[in-house]
């Protein structure tokens, strides 16, 4: 079903040689983590580059299931917003302990991916986003219609950011130091990732994607496949909503709605599907142009979804896979 | 009691009209043209509001046979220009575009008509209750059944009979095969998208007068759509019609007796089609799998 035939997408095997690929990695590991020294000057703070993390971190691994196993998921908000608001009910309910509600919101969310799972996994293509669109309803509605316990529309609001304890020290978490957090499980997730597509684990996930009926010859349970990247895919989307819940101390219905969703894709897209560094690129671009477009104009719900409409009509392989200078087939 | 019943039941036929039309024009491009058009509730509101526009010059009947005949242009346009170029790739961008086109449309609504709601007048004739005890038996509500029942009923006799809905069908079947017959696909493809777009229009305009106009009521529509399309089982038209009735009555009768799940049923309902039946209730078996 994809046009696309390159499998360039997972690791080539071991090159001795130090290549451009591993500079561009250090040099982005560099840049991120000297972050709060040349963003300020480029007119940027650094709750807006937790934001161009958190973001990045769900669409890396939404790609997991998007560019590498094929899986058209759309309703990954869902998951996102879940953490969102397990993070959130914890504090206000539980524990007063930063690392159990991170835990707590990834595990809700991640949970409900495992439960929706075997539900999608057999469809394929438009049918599989159409299902995972309707899931991610289902969870919308929920929090909207739960009043009591969620804050109904108005989102849930009442916890904020408790300071990190490391024995007797205590580190609060400002602006920066919050990012320094989300940069620390952004490079996990990353790490995570990039695991995963090494190991035989991740080249069937392509295979899968590539051709899913040789597979099954083979005797690989596809479904199976299909149903570990999304379930892998959901606990990072609700590792990353929980980090916004903390970013903003809010949980809101938005965080579970469908254009959050439609979000996530576009910025795989944007960025490029087929690339490691793809989704990261896109949600610099997304989250830069959101935050200047809400400001500037009333109508910046129009220039997203110009984003949408350009990105697909131009660059359909992504700007990583636009500057390696495909061409589109 | 059974009165409450009956009102909450009757509720949840109007709304699954709705529901119905919607799933049905999307089944209909789906089919044919392989884009899940997320545009559709927007397509969908356009028409209310050009109806909206239209109606002190031309009246209620004339603005529900022009509105969504003008929906339809502003349809097979989007079509020719946006959606053409992504056949036969993957179906993600074609998704993506009308998911795009959905917000801008959205936003433009809301710019040119308002972000509150508007009004929408229906004849008033048509707006006074039929019997004292049951009083949400409008003539409007009586009509908008007529309405939809006729509409839908020529577009089922148009595929079984007139050369344009057989061609459609076997496009359905085996695209490549009547293509190399003879068939212009993109024409065919065009006439199918503005099929769905009337369906969506005339849609629009019922809703307008009973649910009232805004910018949000194609977004709040679509969803439910979808839900109908996996309940009826993709592939089969008369599917997403029962399938958009079946949730509409559930989340009327939910509405009644327990508001607050009034809108979550409806995805209950699909989880279960889709443990106990996945194809849906009158889907091919082997689509999209």
């Amino acid at each position: 079903m994809n046009t696309a035939t390159d499998t360039t997408a997972v690791s080539m095997p071991a090159r001795r040689t130090i290549g451009g690929r591993e500079i561009a990695a250090v040099l982005i590991w560099l840049g991120l983590l000297l972050a709060p020294l040349w963003l300020p000057a480029l007119g940027g703070y650094m709750n807006l580059a937790s934001r161009v993390l958190i973001y990045a971190m769900v669409a890396t691994g939404l790609n997991l299931l998007l560019g590498y196993t094929g899986g058209l998921s759309f309703g990954h908000a869902a998951y996102f917003g879940l953490g969102a608001y397990g993070t959130g009910l914890f504090l206000i309910h539980v524990s007063n302990s930063l690392p159990l509600a991170i835990l707590a919101g990834t595990l809700l969310g991640g949970l409900a991916g495992i439960l929706v799972g075997p539900m999608v996994m057999r469809r394929k293509g438009i049918y599989f986003s159409m299902i995972t669109i309707a899931f991610g309803q289902m969870f919308y509605f929920i929090a909207v219609r739960w009043n009591s316990l969620t804050g109904g529309e108005d989102g849930l609001t009442g916890f904020s950011r408790v300071p990190l304890h490391f024995g007797s020290t205590t580190v609060d978490l400002g602006a920066t130091n919050f990012y320094y957090l989300v940069l620390g499980l952004f490079a996990l997730v990353m790490l995570i990732v990039w695991q995963i597509l090494r190991s035989p684990m991740g080249h069937t996930f392509v295979a899968t994607r590539e051709n899913p009926m040789r597979l099954r010859f083979l005797g690989v349970a596809v479904d199976r496949q299909i149903w570990a990247a999304f379930a892998i895919s959901t606990f990072i989307a609700a590792l990353a909503g929980s980090l916004n819940a903390l970013l903003t101390s809010f949980a809101s219905p938005d965080n579970l709605g469908w254009q959050l969703s439609g979000s996530f894709v576009v910025i795989c897209v944007l960025g490029g599907m087929r690339s490691f560094w793809g989704p990261f690129l896109g949600a610099i671009i997304y989250v830069a142009a959101q935050d200047y477009l809400s400001s500037a104009t009333q109508n910046w719900m129009t220039f997203i979804g110009l984003i949408f409409v350009l990105a697909v009509l131009f660059f359909p392989d992504g700007l990583l896979g636009f500057l390696k200078g495909r061409t589109r087939s | 009691m059974e009165l409450l019943l009956f009102y909450s039941l009757f509720n949840g036929v109007i709304i699954g009209i709705f529901y119905a039309m919607m799933a049905l024009g999307l089944s209909l491009i789906l089919g044919l043209n392989g884009v899940i058009n997320f545009a559709h509730g927007t397509f969908m509101a356009l028409g209310g509001y050009l109806a909206f526009t239209i109606e002190p010059y031309v009246g209620f009947w004339g603005s529900l046979f022009l509105a969504p005949l003008l929906a339809v242009v502003f349809g097979i346009a989007t079509e020719r220009l946006l959606i053409r170029p992504l056949y036969g790739r993957d179906p993600l961008f074609s998704l993506l575009l009308t998911f795009g086109l959905a917000m801008i449309m959205e936003d433009l609504i809301r710019t040119i008509w308002g972000a509150v709601g508007v009004p929408f007048a229906i004849p008033g004739y048509l707006n006074a209750p039929l019997s004292n005890s049951m009083f949400f038996l409008t003539g409007y509500r009586i009509a908008l059944i007529l309405i939809t029942v006729l509409v839908a009923g020529a577009l089922f006799a148009a595929l079984r009979y007139s050369r344009i809905g057989i061609r459609i069908r076997a496009g359905n079947a085996d695209l490549e095969t009547i293509s190399s017959l003879g068939v212009n696909i993109l024409f065919l493809r065009a006439a199918n998208f503005g099929i769905g777009i009337y369906l969506a229009g005339i849609a629009g305009i019922l809703a307008a007068g009973q649910l009232g106009l805004s910018p949000s009521i194609g977004a709040s529509l679509i969803m439910p759509a979808f839900v109908a399309i996996i309940v009826g089982g993709v592939g089969s038209l008369a599917g997403s019609v029962l399938g958009g009735l079946i949730i509409g009555i559930a989340s009327g009768v939910t509405a009644a007796f327990f508001p607050a799940a009034q809108e979550v049923v409806i995805y209950v309902i699909m989880a279960i089609v889709l443990i106990v039946r996945p194809r849906g209730l009158l889907g091919q078996e082997g689509l999209f799998e």
